[in-house]
């Protein structure tokens, strides 16, 4: 019995602790719920609505309701004409479309002669599993549309389906390798997790061991403190993704296509903007406790609405919008696109300058956080 | 020369609770102040304000002829201010940590500064140990170390010897002493009657109020109390009886004799009345330091009820 009444002693005590530390019982309430939503409506592992691009060069009624009927599968989004190749081509490396398709000049008199006839679609392949049941709709659309347009006396025109063939090329990652959309991104979501954490508990631990007080009362000033906090780390973050890189490219020989010096300086600014937000954390956590677990919250989002874990183009508009205000959305654009596209700095540099007003906001509201006094 | 620390009606709240109350001290150059009173009575929230960690809610003056709001990065540049919790990295070792606050506070040759600060403290061949493996009393005097790194004109030191040896204290009392030979103002808390003794003078502060200033004479001569000690076989048990007696401010037992003590002689003499045992034999004795302070600490207490 006296065993059990120490038991219960200490379950009181223990619930007592519990109940004391709100931010902790929040977060258990929370982060289960964040997690229902996230993977219950956020997440569509088949995104629909995928930005297109038609270089049509058959200016035919047919061919033009191959592209309506294309765009009405739901995969694709409303077909944005472009004029030639390297415009197509530009627009896929700055990632703002996906599929390119291309219609031949005579495609419709190849079917009417009972030609063979080519439909090409190239797919931008950095995140494979969008491309396969894109391609599967437009095969389903294109022996649609014939059959539904040529009736009358081009009834006989109607080709044998070998005849017209939808040729598939995956663009960047030709062999549509998992391993290549996953290792840039995890480049991102490696920085997040371990450039906001440690920073998360930087101020928060000297608040912890007292030092806080002492680091107060002598001349320095808050942007020194946190850029002294921060700038360690930095060169920590610089040295983790050489490594990362390095491995990459020997174990599974992830290309890097795009310029060295672009990439490093879109990976300072990222590694800095998540610095300053562990920073802005341990401004607002009372224990090293509560820092850890405000990093794991923003960890959460961070890997499933970044375009990391799932296609970002398969959420709906507020994830989307959520994922948008997450740094590692914008960097992991930015790296899939430098290490697979071989993008160029004006192809990237609205990613980049998102980064860039990152670091400006949350610096300013990181300083304004930290307190000179002990108010 | 003008009052190093000046300051008028010092006031803090935390919501509803004042925890400094219109508190007014002025401390002359080169003097050690001792700052005594119960725990919780204000002192750290005091000393904070004094160095511009806290922001007053009410009152104003100067601290080495700045304004205490104002110019509280002017005094925390010749201010040494030491935590009651030890400050410094346990993390770092003691050459590192003096090598933080040598550059922090830019002086010039933070080396040698940092060097000599270690050849006075004694610990040249500690230099490089880890200061959390330093004992508590060697923490405190490289703490005080650090603190006047920076040569500061004014010293806060929040309960520095707390939990420390009394062969450490001394030393770190002798080493204030040096200091104050300096010239260096020294306002230091503490709990302890022996080193209150040490001090210039003496502010007591007890439940956010200012209630007593002086040497350590004045204020026992100025408190009109009395005092009594009682020897004899089973005179320290009397204690808890005598304690309870109206008027009676003190009945603590030191050893087999009890010393009373009570502001009003009267109520001694019924006091002692109560006491038949013939072998309890009373005398008169100089009211102490520790009398005064319980003394006002009631005091203090009853204004608070009548309040």
């Amino acid at each position: 019995m006296s065993a059990l009444k120490r038991l219960i002693a200490m379950i009181l005590k223990e619930s007592r602790q519990i109940r004391r530390d709100g931010l902790t019982m929040g977060m258990m309430f929370v982060i289960p719920i964040v997690q229902l939503v996230l993977f219950g409506y956020a997440i569509n592992a088949d995104p629909k609505t995928l930005p297109t691009a038609v270089l049509s060069y058959d200016n035919s009624p047919l061919s033009r309701a191959i592209t309506r009927a294309i765009g009405a599968t739901g995969y694709f989004s409303s077909a944005r004409a472009v004029n030639s190749e390297a415009e197509a081509d530009a627009l896929m490396q700055a990632g703002e479309v996906q599929f390119i398709i291309t219609i031949p000049d005579g495609f419709f008199r190849s079917i009417v002669r009972h030609e063979k006839a080519e439909i090409a679609v190239e797919a931008d392949a950095t995140d494979p599993s969008t491309v396969a049941p894109a391609i599967a709709a437009v095969n389903a659309a294109i022996t649609q549309t014939l059959a539904a347009e040529l009736t009358g006396p081009l009834a006989s025109s109607r080709p044998a389906p070998q005849d017209v063939q939808v040729i598939l090329q995956r663009r960047y990652n030709p062999e549509g390798l998992t391993r290549f959309n996953i290792v840039p991104g995890l480049l991102g979501i490696i920085l997040t997790m371990t450039m906001v954490m440690q920073t998360a508990l930087a101020v928060t631990r000297e608040y912890e061991r007292g030092t806080m007080e002492n680091l107060l009362a002598m001349p320095v000033k808050p942007l020194e403190v946190m850029a002294g906090k921060i700038l360690p780390y930095v060169l920590i973050g610089a040295v983790q993704v050489a490594v990362v890189l390095t491995a990459s490219r020997i174990l599974f020989n992830v290309p890097f296509l795009g310029a060295p010096w672009l990439f490093g300086v879109a990976t300072l600014l990222f590694i800095t903007v998540n610095l300053a937000i562990g920073f802005t954390f341990s401004t607002v956590a009372r224990n090293q406790l509560q820092a850890v677990q405000m990093s794991i919250f923003f960890m959460l989002p961070s890997i499933l609405l970044s375009g990391f874990a799932f296609p970002f183009r398969g959420m709906p508009g507020w994830a989307q919008a959520l994922g948008s205000i997450l740094p590692a959305t914008h960097f992991i654009r930015i790296s899939r696109g430098i290490m697979l596209k071989g993008a160029t700095f004006a192809q990237m540099a609205s990613e980049v300058s998102v980064l860039a007003l990152m670091l400006v906001i949350v610096g300013a509201v990181a300083v304004s956080r930290y307190r000179v006094t002990l108010d | 020369m003008s009052a190093i620390i000046d300051v008028k009606g010092l006031v803090k709240r935390y919501g509803a609770r004042t925890v400094v109350d219109q508190v007014d001290l002025a401390i002359e150059p080169g003097r050690i102040c001792g700052f005594l009173g119960p725990n919780g009575s204000g002192k750290t929230t005091t000393l904070r304000m004094i160095c511009g960690l806290l922001t007053p809610d009410g009152g104003s003056g100067t601290v080495l002829g700045e304004d205490i709001i104002e110019g509280r990065d002017v005094i925390k540049r010749q201010t040494g201010y030491m935590t009651q919790r030890f400050g410094l990295y346990e993390d770092l070792t003691i050459a590192e940590n003096l090598q933080f606050v040598a550059q922090l506070y830019e002086l010039p040759h933070v080396s040698r500064v940092v060097d000599e600060a270690i050849d006075r403290l004694g610990l040249g061949d500690r230099r490089n140990q880890l200061a959390g493996a330093l004992s508590g009393g060697w923490k405190q005097r490289m703490a005080l170390a650090a603190c006047v790194l920076h040569q500061p004109k004014l010293l806060l030191l929040d309960e520095p010897t707390a939990g420390v040896d009394p062969k450490a204290r001394r030393t770190f009392w002798d080493e204030i002493h040096a200091l104050a030979a300096q010239g260096i103002t020294v306002l230091v808390s503490t709990h302890y009657m022996d080193e209150a003794e040490r001090c210039h003078e003496i502010a007591y502060i007890a439940y956010a109020k200012l209630m007593a200033r002086g040497t350590a004479a004045e204020i026992v001569a100025r408190s009109g109390l009395h005092a009594l000690v009682a020897t004899g076989e089973g005179a320290d048990k009397l204690a808890p009886k005598l304690s309870g007696l109206p008027g009676i401010t003190a009945a603590a037992a030191f050893g087999a004799t009890l010393h009373l003590c009570s502001p009003d002689e009267a109520a001694l003499q019924r006091a002692i009345a109560t006491v038949t045992d013939r072998n309890i034999k009373w005398r008169e004795t100089p009211p102490t330091l520790e009398d005064v302070f319980i003394h006002l600490m009631g005091q203090a207490t009853d204004n608070m009820v009548a309040a």
